[in-house]
Parts: C-alpha cells; sequence; structure tokens
C-alpha cells in the first residue's frame, strides 16, 4: 500500500438488516491531511467512520487504516489512532483530571495531562467531577481523551455539537495545531462553515455514497460555475441569465441602460448551494 | 513512512515503552475502587444492605434452631453469603449496563488498554469491598450478635476458598448477566429479581431444611445455596452438619458446584460479552 496514504478504502459496504448505510465507498485520506466527511444525518457518516475506527464490522470492501485492517486492530495500532466519538462515555464520579491522567497511562508516548486539558481549555474545570460539565466543556474533554495519546491519525465524529460560537473558533485552533504538527485528521461534520474552515479537501456523503471529494473551494466545480446575473427591467419585472462571461453580460447591460442597471446582482453558487443540490440528488 | 506530505512530527516522534501491563491492571482497580466508593447508591446498596438485613432479622428472630444454634448465628452466615454475592453479581449486574450505556466501555475499546485489563480493574474492585464488607459484616455480627469467629487455621482456611470460589463464581455471572440488559436502567431489572429468588430459596432469610424439597432442589443447582452451606460448616459447630440436607456440610461438593459454575461464567462471559450497546453496533 502507498506509505503517503493514511486511509485506503475501495468498495466499502455495510447494511444493518434491510436498511444500507454505507453502499460502496472509495476513499483515500493522505498522511497529514484533514479531511472532513461532510453529510446529512443518516448519510453513513459515522458508519463510515466507525468501521474505519475498528469498532464495527464490514460487510465488504477493502480497508487500510494506518497501513492495517481496523477489523483486527491490535495495542500497538491502538496507540497510533485517537478517537473522539460522537457519544461520550461519562465518567460521573471522576475529575476532568482524574480521567485524563488515567487516560494517559494507556498509551506508550502518552502527552502530558495538564497540558491536555489547558489545550482544551478545561484548566479551571480540572478538579471539577465530569457530570457537572456543561455539554461543550464534555465534547472538550472527549477531545481531550482523543488527543492524550499523541496519535498520527485523529478521528472526530461531529466534534463540536453544543460549543457556542466562540469554543468553536477555539476547537478550530486547536485542530489547526494538530493538523501543523502532522497529525492526520478526518471529521465528520455536517456544519458547511466547519469543513470549509478546517478541511484541505471535503467528501460530501449521501445516502451511503461519497458523492464527491475536493477541496472545499472546488466542491462541485463552483469556481466554474456560471455565475447568475440578475436586474430589473424598466417595468419592474425581476430578469435573470446564467453566463459564463458575466463582466460582458454586465457591460452589455450599462449600455443597454445607457448607465446604472437597477437591482443588479451577480452571485455565484455558495458552498451550502453546491452541498444542497449534491445532496439533494443522491436522495 | 519516510515520506509525508507535511512536517510530521507527531509521526516522527519515538515511541516510548509500552506501559506495564500489572501496572495498568492496579491502576485500573484503584480507579473502579475510587469510582465505587463515590457513588452513593452502590456504597449504601452494596455495603449497608447486609448490615441492615442483619439488624432487622437478628432482633426479630432470636429463637434456636436445634443443635443449640441460634437462628441468629445461622441467619449471619447466610448474610455473609450474600453479602459476596451483592458485592460481586449484583454489583457487576447493576453497573456494567450503566457503563456500556454511557459510552464508557466503547471509550476504553479505542485506546490500546489490553481487554483483560478492564476485566482485572472489576474484579480488584470486588475482591477490595468484599474484604471490606465481609470485615465490617464480621465485625457487627460479633459485637452485637457474639458470633463466634472460627477458631482453627483449617476453618479460617474453608473461610477462605469458599468466599473466594463463591466471589469468583458470582462476578463472572455479574459480567455475564450484564449483557442481558438493554438499557442502563435495566441492569437492576434483570439482576435484582434473580439475586432475592436465590436468597430466599437458598436458606438465607430461612433455614435451609425447613424449605420444600422442590426449592432445596432447584437451590442446590446454584452457587449460593452452595456457599452459604460451606460458610455454615466455618460458624456453626461441627455437630450441625448432621441437620444439613445431604447429613454433613458436604465441603467437596460445595467446592465442585462452585468449580463448576465459574467454568459456566467463564464460557458465558467469553461468548456473549458486548463492548457496546446493541443499537450502537
Amino acid at each position: 500500500m502507498d506509505d503517503e496514504l493514511a486511509i485506503s478504502v475501495r468498495g466499502l459496504r455495510k447494511a444493518y438488516g434491510d436498511n444500507v448505510a454505507v453502499a460502496g465507498v472509495d476513499l483515500d485520506v493522505h498522511r497529514g491531511e484533514v479531511f472532513a466527511l461532510l453529510g446529512p444525518n443518516g448519510a453513513g457518516k459515522t458508519t463510515t467512520v466507525e468501521i474505519l475506527e475498528g469498532y464495527r464490522h464490514r460487510d465488504a470492501g477493502e480497508v487500510s487504516v494506518l497501513g492495517a485492517d481496523p477489523a483486527h486492530p491490535d495495542a500497538d495500532w491502538r496507540s497510533r489512532v485517537g478517537i473522539v466519538l460522537q457519544g461520550t462515555g461519562e465518567f460521573d464520579e471522576l475529575t476532568v483530571a482524574e480521567v485524563i491522567r488515567h487516560f494517559s497511562g494507556f498509551y506508550p508516548d502518552a502527552d502530558d495531562p495538564d497540558k491536555v486539558i489547558e489545550r482544551v481549555g478545561l484548566a479551571d474545570k480540572a478538579k471539577a467531577r465530569t457530570h457537572t460539565l456543561s455539554g461543550g466543556q464534555k465534547r472538550r474533554l472527549d477531545v481531550a481523551l482523543g488527543i492524550i495519546g499523541r496519535p498520527e491519525l485523529l478521528f472526530l465524529d461531529e466534534p463540536t455539537t453544543g460549543f457556542d460560537p466562540e469554543a468553536r473558533r477555539e476547537f478550530w485552533e486547536l485542530i489547526r495545531d494538530l493538523a501543523a504538527a502532522g497529525t492526520t485528521i478526518v471529521l465528520t461534520t455536517h456544519y458547511l462553515d466547519e469543513a470549509e474552515a478546517l478541511a484541505d479537501r471535503v467528501g460530501v456523503i449521501a445516502g451511503g455514497r461519497l458523492v464527491e471529494v475536493a477541496a472545499p473551494n472546488r466542491l462541485g466545480n463552483r469556481q466554474e460555475a456560471l455565475a447568475t446575473v440578475s436586474w430589473r427591467t424598466p417595468d419592474g419585472t425581476l430578469e435573470s441569465a446564467q453566463s459564463a462571461t458575466p463582466t460582458a453580460l454586465v457591460a452589455d447591460l450599462a449600455t443597454r441602460f445607457g448607465g446604472e442597471v437597477p437591482g443588479l446582482t451577480v452571485t455565484r453558487p455558495t458552498l451550502e448551494d453546491v452541498y444542497l443540490k449534491m445532496i439533494g440528488h443522491a436522495r | 513512512m519516510t515520506t509525508t506530505t507535511k512536517p510530521a512530527s507527531a509521526v516522527a516522534a519515538p515511541r516510548g515503552q509500552r506501559p506495564n501491563a500489572g501496572a495498568l491492571a492496579l491502576r485500573q482497580g484503584r480507579l473502579e475502587i475510587t469510582q465505587f466508593l463515590r457513588s452513593r447508591e452502590s456504597v449504601v446498596f452494596t455495603m449497608g444492605f447486609p448490615i441492615i438485613m442483619i439488624l432487622i432479622f437478628a432482633s426479630i428472630f432470636d429463637g434456636t434452631i436445634g443443635g443449640g444454634v441460634k437462628f441468629t448465628q445461622y441467619f449471619i452466615t447466610g448474610m455473609i453469603a450474600t453479602g459476596l454475592m451483592t458485592v460481586s453479581f449484583q454489583n457487576l449486574g447493576i453497573w456494567i449496563p450503566i457503563e456500556r450505556d454511557r459510552g464508557v466501555l466503547k471509550r476504553y475499546r479505542g485506546t490500546p488498554m489490553p481487554k483483560w485489563v478492564w476485566f482485572a480493574g472489576k474484579v480488584i474492585m470486588v475482591v477490595a469491598i468484599g474484604i471490606a464488607e465481609t470485615a465490617l459484616l464480621l465485625a457487627v455480627a460479633v459485637a452485637l450478635f457474639d458470633l463466634d469467629l472460627p477458631g482453627t487455621a483449617g476453618k479460617w482456611f474453608t473461610f477462605g476458598w469458599v468466599a473466594v470460589l463463591g466471589v469468583t463464581a458470582c462476578t463472572l455471572c455479574g459480567i455475564a448477566i450484564s449483557s442481558l440488559a438493554r438499557t442502563a436502567r435495566s441492569g437492576s431489572a434483570v439482576v435484582t429479581p434473580v439475586a432475592l429468588v436465590l436468597q430466599f430459596i437458598s436458606g438465607v432469610f430461612f433455614v435451609f431444611t425447613d424449605l420444600p424439597t422442590w426449592m432445596q432442589q432447584v437451590a442446590a443447582l446454584f452457587p449460593l445455596k452452595w456457599m452459604c452451606q460451606g460458610l455454615r460448616s466455618v460458624f456453626l459447630p461441627e455437630s450441625f452438619g448432621a441437620q444439613e440436607p445431604g447429613g454433613s456440610f458436604e465441603l467437596g461438593r460445595v467446592a465442585v458446584v462452585l468449580a463448576l459454575w465459574c467454568v459456566i461464567g467463564v464460557v458465558l462471559c467469553l461468548t456473549t460479552f458486548r463492548w457496546t450497546t446493541k443499537r450502537d453496533g
């Protein structure tokens, strides 16, 4: 297998009874890359990621994660993979510091627990019982447990659910730091801005299939997409035209109107437009 | 792994030694004990229940049951056995589903911790709490109800092996039965009736030989009856053995049945144990 690939997936399939959750996914994630799996709820994001994490068994397909088959995880492989699950595993009776310190003991090359607590922004909660934390703070604890072993590859399943805007920004900084240090990161999200802000590449998953993989600004050929020019005609109705050369069209309109064009707008599809179109097609 | 697209300090960093598994197990045990002691319900329920029962029963029934043995003495041996079962079977059967439901077990599975370390942590917790609880029960029984402690090394030895075998069997069965509960709440609904019925038919609340024969025969299939009988051989006079259903304390049979339950427990654990809930893959 290619040494530059952290993850390689071919023909991945998984069904629960009659419900096909993953219907043939091919995917490559390069080492050092931040890859976002974007898709609506029920699209197959979590199933895909949990197969890669070694939690679920696949029905068919080839999967290699850090050079090994995650269906048979060993301790060495586990110590190189960090996991932030979607559901939190709560240790109600323990404090933040106790949990993080305990988990650091499982890893051969663990980070300093105090440093990690600081890094995820829980320093003033270190001595608090975990059941007293807010939803966002619990999520930070999850992230802390995901990175305590200094993983080469970090999975984050909807990591910022329950975060306020400021906490999300802080979290994004943390992810950028980890990526800059060479950690390969695979995150699932249904927030477009999160995928756009963090990911080198985005895979859009819908109906169990990967409908497109591209850099966020190239998704759905967004840059080459036709621009929509719209304006108001003298009798007041709104007119619009799709154009590959919007500048020429605007110049033409300006001549026709003899100056200012009423109600003129020029738009290209936003990431959201492109995304909604893609998942709409897959449904 | 030599070519990477970005600077890869996290990848290139030298990996340390794998943590020592024995030390991990001890740490896990310490964590489990901490969690147990901080959870008020489990302390009250597990530690308090047998003591409260002794105080109540011993105050109500003060007659003798033949052979010069007071009912209190008989009942205390049953409560020691019950205490050992509570701390292992009920404790695990109720708590493991809660931890499974909370996702705690799933989280452990995502770490390089060897699987057996988690089980070892539970066993260490059960043993530590079991010893503390038994000591407490003995202290209360000696102080308030004139229980005679075993007078010979041989009896202490019997006490030791009956307790170890009984706790082992109950621990394994507690881990096994935890997989029957589908949600956090149902653990107690699954385990408590089983435990309660066993207590009634195994000679904890009543003198075993006073029970209907068919009930005695059902009880003889399960470990608690044999734990009680083994402990009676430790705390009651030798002569009382003649009043047991088999005409003696049958220590050989006690050992065989409890050992058999250990085997059954291991097989059930290995075949049924789940780290995640059903809905969770």
